[in-house]
């Protein structure tokens, strides 16, 4: 047994170990217990099978014709782009089991831990399943499995209405895909036996330029819903939220990536590129996706789905990064297409571990005060430190602060984009400022989000009973954070050996292989694409840590004595309370007011006066929604249509046997006489 | 453009400061020489009105005006009592303006004084005995430098800031201004 | 290595310049409004007297208002050694270039944001949301100009624009280099707190963008903040006249050329101190939302810029 193959088996026995071990047990705590095992086993063991991947070169493969043979049986290949992803779910998957043992924790007594464990560790095995597959029924099958087994994570929190609603758009909008998962794959196909993905390649190679532009169409529609690119995204918000925090981390930092791999094998691996129009189109969904994530977040003061808008930001970061990748392939320009691709893989690895941070974060918070609502929290860096400590690292590097990943891997989007200027063509000269403006106000906001997210829920004084009385999490859901939050500051301080690294991911594409060429070895700089720019995460970072020690030395020497404590300057005011404090909704005011032509902000005033007199006012309430633009525009008339057909179709089932008699006869007549044409 | 016009045909307007009627300025407190030797330079100051009639609040805004310019001295006026030196006070302390009074002295920080400007921070003035008075500035906050008239005249109120940061006394070079407890003044 | 301390002394010597500016700006004002007004180096004496004073902290904050101030000082002066002013040093240039810059001042306001959130004080509230609103605008033309000019130099490192500037003179008074000029103008009165974007000496607080922030600041932590947003004035003035009129900087370590380099260095920078004085004086404060008119404007500027540097190629 080759080191790989025992990996693989560590993998699979793991994640089944713990999933099927989990159903069997008796107690909550032994349930907890042997899921979370079982994931960080299997996530040991997906983790080790792609690092040898990654480092030997030689791609992985495993048949298992079997009983399936008929559909293609289980053939798993696991290359370098298939490793890189699966390792991306591994250093997840790890955090977030371990997570999960001390989250699901008020579970016990009230049973279901068992199903939970099941579904989570299937869950990890479809997600580490769907880069090793090798063929279409692999492909499917387990991203089928990803999307129920998700679906009955998010379920969890049946109880509520809204966490229903979430799980009927989720399973609707993930079978959307699936529908236009199969028609492209077997559009590939060169015969009805030969479906893998080998065999995908040949296939693409013979299609007609319009059949590759229907097939990369058809992914882009499937992959990028799975992705969460606007207008797809619409399940996103709904659905992450709704998990438990550790499965909303997996979903929003490791399942949305499997859609970028899917763009990423089919469009580049299996078609091998295309038109110009391709990555034209990937630039403008992307920076759309960035852009209005980030516009739709500022208006959240639900701590989760504003995690969840900004996933919708980041994977358009990443579609811009794979949009200039795509350009500057169709252009013939090699090396500057795999530093589009690098970036976007990049940021794709450093999302995942900042976004999944963020969630665990997050799961803290709610663990510990009971509520998702930022109008209720605050204080809480005094009584959770630890926990703010980690959720400000997310936060600064998600807001692409210096020296961290988010900043390294935008800058290298930038650094494409600018890649792409060199093109002389007026469609460059257009798209590429605008993109970069784009993504540059996405960046902009993004970080004045995030001091509202961590401002208001972590800083001043508490808003309820509950966020006074929050205490620090336990220790597993920490330790988890702690991993997240180091593998960020190592991908950023690291970031001159991280994209050198990556590049070798594109070994594997025969199209790019001629462009790695160009990229210089790991050093102290990052540099950019042919020289563009440079930069140095690690001197940054060392230049600042000598500048705030030389300046908190200065002070200490000359200040007198230590800070004296008083009250917060009120301009006087007898007392101060929370309800005098800024909200969050009042930190997005300006922002909604400068886009209010996107928002469309209804504003709801409610006055209850004094039952006696109508000049002493009892209350005064205010609340404020944003225009929800794409599920009236598109999703609306579409479910109107779709219930109209129903409707329609409906006053065929008149309930008479006859009536149905009838049917059956008919379609067997029209059978047999096509049949007899066809012949 | 004519706006550049007028500034080039006006001029510089800022006067000599005049000597000042001596009797005006009451060096109530000493303020230590290693305190002067800070701030002499560089005084920011936080004016409060404690329920004055405004009279004070207008002549003093004309210290900032191109004819007192009290920048040229190193004043200017700022907005927080946290970046203050110096409280200005006015007007007779009101009831309601005594706890604002204490938390403002409380907000700034050390080293720091007081000013009390006009009659009515000294004496009460012509509200003195009202039903709506806590009593001069000097029950509420202590007061290092009192400056008389109703209303004075930029010019003394001016000399007599510099005067206050000017002179030095015998005093423990580290004392710091006594602390005030914040609350009602009486029961 | 003696690069490496001719970049230590270059950016000490920018430091302790960066205070000056700002009063120079601050007496040509006040003798622009006919008064005398206080003398040029008028802020290191409120420096040392505010290292004199005692700290006072709210006790509603946290770490981060203790770190905030070393953070905002701490990242100026980083990105102070980042740009160009009287000589162009390779390593500095080869650390970060001016992406890097922009987001290390991001981070600066960032945390100083944070620390307005912190003492739970409404006016901090107000300060951070509207200095966050207002930097998030301004980051589109940021971009946006730094592609023009590296279009035009072929690197977005600042050492390779200047010399390519120097090197080629035609190239710089050209549409692009004129139209990005006049967007980062914008910008710079929009993150340094200019009139017509905000009133740095205003007294009140329902004006205040950046000083709004600052308000709970006292002592040493005030003076590290102020003199943070002194050396960011510096850089944004060097950015614009390094990068737009970058004759007269000294390209190598001779004595002579350094000589020249710092003349030529603070003969400009008087140049545009006493611009932006004379514009500060013309112009009144903008009304809040009419400021993101003024930075689509700028957005505007920016993007033709880029255009034309297409077209002109």
């Amino acid at each position: 047994m080759t080191p790989s193959a025992l990996a693989l088996g560590l993998m699979v026995a793991g994640y089944a170990a713990g999933g099927g071990l989990g159903l069997a047990a008796r107690t909550g705590r032994a349930a907890r217990s042997v899921t979370a095992a079982g994931g960080i086993a299997g996530s040991l063991g997906a983790l080790a099978l792609a690092i040898s991947v990654l480092v030997t070169g030689v791609p992985f493969d495993l048949a298992l014709p079997g009983a399936l043979a008929a559909v293609g049986g289980i053939l798993l290949r696991l290359d370098a782009l298939g490793a890189f992803f699966l390792a991306v779910v591994a250093l997840v998957g790890l955090p977030a089991s371990l997570y999960g043992w001390a989250y699901t924790a008020g579970h016990d007594g009230r049973g279901g831990l068992g199903f939970l464990g099941l579904m989570f560790n299937l869950f990890l095995l479809g997600m580490s399943v769907v880069p090793c597959a090798g063929n279409v029924f692999t492909f499917v099958a387990a991203w089928e499995a990803m999307a129920v087994t998700s679906y009955f994570l998010v379920m969890t929190g049946a109880d509520h209405e809204d966490t229903r609603r979430a799980g009927l758009w989720y399973i609707a909008m993930t079978h959307l895909g699936l529908v236009m998962l199969l028609p492209m794959f077997f559009a590939m196909a060169p015969g009805p036996d030969q479906t893998s993905f080998a065999d995908l390649r040949a296939g693409a190679a013979a299609l007609s330029a319009g059949g590759r532009s229907g097939v990369f169409l058809l992914a882009l529609a499937a992959f990028g819903s799975k992705a969460g690119i606007v207008p797809l995204h619409v399940w996103l918000p709904r659905a992450h939220p709704a998990a438990p925090s550790h499965v909303s981390a997996l979903m929003s930092g490791v399942m949305i990536k499997l859609g970028i791999y899917g763009v990423l094998r089919v469009a580049l691996d299996l078609l091998g590129g295309g038109p110009v129009w391709w990555g034209g189109l990937l630039l403008a969904l992307g920076s759309l996706s960035a852009l209005l994530g980030v516009l739709y977040a500022l208006m959240e003061h639900d701590l989760k789905r504003l995690l969840a808008y900004h996933s919708v930001e980041n994977v358009g970061i990443i579609f811009i990064g794979l949009g200039a990748g795509f350009t500057l392939q169709s252009y013939g320009l090699r090396a500057l297409a795999t530093f589009g691709f690098v970036a976007a893989l990049y940021h794709t690895l450093n999302h995942a571990c900042f976004k999944g941070l963020l969630f665990l974060g997050a799961g803290n918070v709610v663990h510990q005060t009971h509520t998702r609502n930022m109008e209720e929290l605050g204080g809480l860096i005094k009584r959770m430190p630890q926990t703010a400590l980690l959720f400000l690292v997310g936060s600064a590097a998600i807001a692409a602060l210096p020296p961290l990943n988010g900043f390294a891997s935008e800058w290298m989007v930038f650094q494409a984009l600018l890649a792409g200027a060199r093109i002389p063509r007026p469609e460059m000269a257009v798209g590429v400022p605008i993109a970069v403006g784009m993504l540059a106000l996405a960046s902009g906001l993004a970080a004045a989000c995030f001091v509202k997210a961590f401002g208001i829920s972590f800083l001043a004084l508490p808003r309820s009973e509950h966020a006074a009385r929050a205490q620090e999490a336990p220790w597993p859901m920490r330790a988890s954070m702690w991993m997240l939050a180091a593998a960020c500051v190592a991908l950023g301080l690291g970031a001159s050996v991280v994209v050198p690294a990556l590049s070798q991911v594109l070994r594997g594409i025969d199209d790019l292989g001629a462009g790695l060429g160009g990229v210089p070895p790991p050093g102290l700089l990052v540099h950019g694409p042919a020289g563009i720019g440079q930069m140095s995460p690690l001197l940054i970072a060392g230049a600042l840590a000598a500048a705030l020690l030389i300046s908190v030395l200065a002070v200490r020497a000359v200040r007198r004595g230590s800070p004296r404590a008083a009250d917060t300057w009120g301009c006087g005011r007898i007392q101060q309370t929370a309800r005098m404090e800024y909200t969050a909704s009042a930190f997005a005011e300006p922002l909604r007011r400068v886009f209010a032509a996107l928002y469309r902000p209804t504003a709801d005033i409610t006055v209850r006066l004094h039952p006696e007199s109508r000049f002493v006012v009892r209350s005064l309430t205010y609340r404020s929604e944003v225009e929800p633009w794409f599920e009236k525009a598109l999703y609306d008339p579409i479910l109107r249509a779709a219930r109209w057909t129903s409707r329609s179709v409906r006053r065929l089932q008149a309930g008479s046997v006859h009536l149905y008699l009838l049917y059956v006869a008919t379609a067997l007549i029209v059978a047999l006489l096509s049949v007899w044409w066809v012949k | 453009m004519s706006l550049f016009g007028k500034i080039w045909r006006t001029g510089v307007a800022t006067e000599v400061l005049r000597t000042v009627d001596p009797a005006a300025v009451d060096i109530g407190r000493e303020i230590e020489r290693r305190v002067k030797a800070l701030l002499g330079r560089a005084l920011a100051t936080r004016e409060v009105d404690a329920g004055s009639c405004n009279g004070c609040e207008i002549e003093i805004s004309g210290l900032a005006s191109p004819v007192y310019d009290m920048e040229r001295f190193g004043l200017h006026f700022v907005a927080s009592p946290r970046h203050a030196d110096l409280l200005l006070v006015t007007g007779p302390v009101t009831r309601n303006m005594e706890i604002p009074l204490r938390k403002t002295y409380e907000a700034t920080p050390d080293p720091k004084f007081v000013v009390a400007v006009g009659d009515c921070a000294k004496t009460c003035g012509v509200f003195a005995g009202s039903y709506a008075i806590a009593g001069p500035v000097q029950a509420v906050v202590p007061v290092d430098v009192f400056i008389d008239g109703c209303p004075p005249d930029p010019a003394d109120i001016l000399a007599g800031l510099l005067r206050a940061v000017d002179r030095f006394a015998e005093r423990r070079p580290d004392a710091v201004s006594p602390r005030v407890p914040v609350g009602p003044a009486r029961p | 290595m003696i690069e490496f301390v001719a970049l230590l002394v270059q950016t000490s010597v920018a430091v302790a310049l960066a205070p000056g500016v700002v009063g120079f700006i601050r007496w040509l004002k006040a003798r622009l409004q006919g008064r005398r007004g206080a003398a040029p180096w008028q802020p290191y004496f409120e420096l040392r007297k505010l290292f004199g004073k005692e700290v006072v902290v709210s006790r509603t904050a946290s770490w981060i208002f203790h770190a905030a101030p070393f953070i905002v000082f701490g990242t100026s002066v980083v990105v102070a050694s980042l740009v160009p002013m009287a000589v162009v040093t390779v390593v500095a240039d080869r650390s970060g270039d001016l992406f890097a810059a922009v987001y290390l001042l991001l981070f600066g306001t960032f945390f100083l944001a944070l620390a307005g959130l912190d003492t739970g004080s409404p006016f901090g509230g107000m300060g951070a949301s509207r200095e966050m609103t207002v930097v998030a605008l301004t980051e589109p033309t940021v971009a946006l100009a730094i592609v023009a000019l590296a279009l035009g130099a072929g690197s977005t490192n600042l050492g390779d624009i200047v010399i390519r500037g120097v090197l080629e003179p035609a190239r710089v008074p050209g549409p692009s280099y004129l139209l990005a000029f006049a967007a980062l103008f914008i910008v710079t009165l929009a993150e340094t707190g200019r009139l017509p974007v905000d009133n740095p000496s205003t007294h009140l607080e329902l004006t205040m963008i950046h000083e709004a922030m600052v308000l709970e600041y006292s002592g040493p932590y005030l003076a590290l903040v102020e003199w943070g947003h002194a050396v960011k004035l510096l850089v944004f003035f060097s950015l614009l006249v390094n990068l737009f009129v970058p004759w007269g900087i000294a390209l190598s370590l001779a004595p002579l050329a350094l000589l020249g380099g710092l003349v030529a260095f603070v003969v400009k920078l008087a140049v545009l101190s006493v611009a932006v004085a004379v514009l500060e004086t013309r112009v009144a404060k903008l009304r809040l939302f009419r400021v993101p008119e003024l930075l689509s404007a700028s957005f505007i500027l920016a993007l033709l810029a880029v255009m034309t540097s297409f077209l002109v190629r």
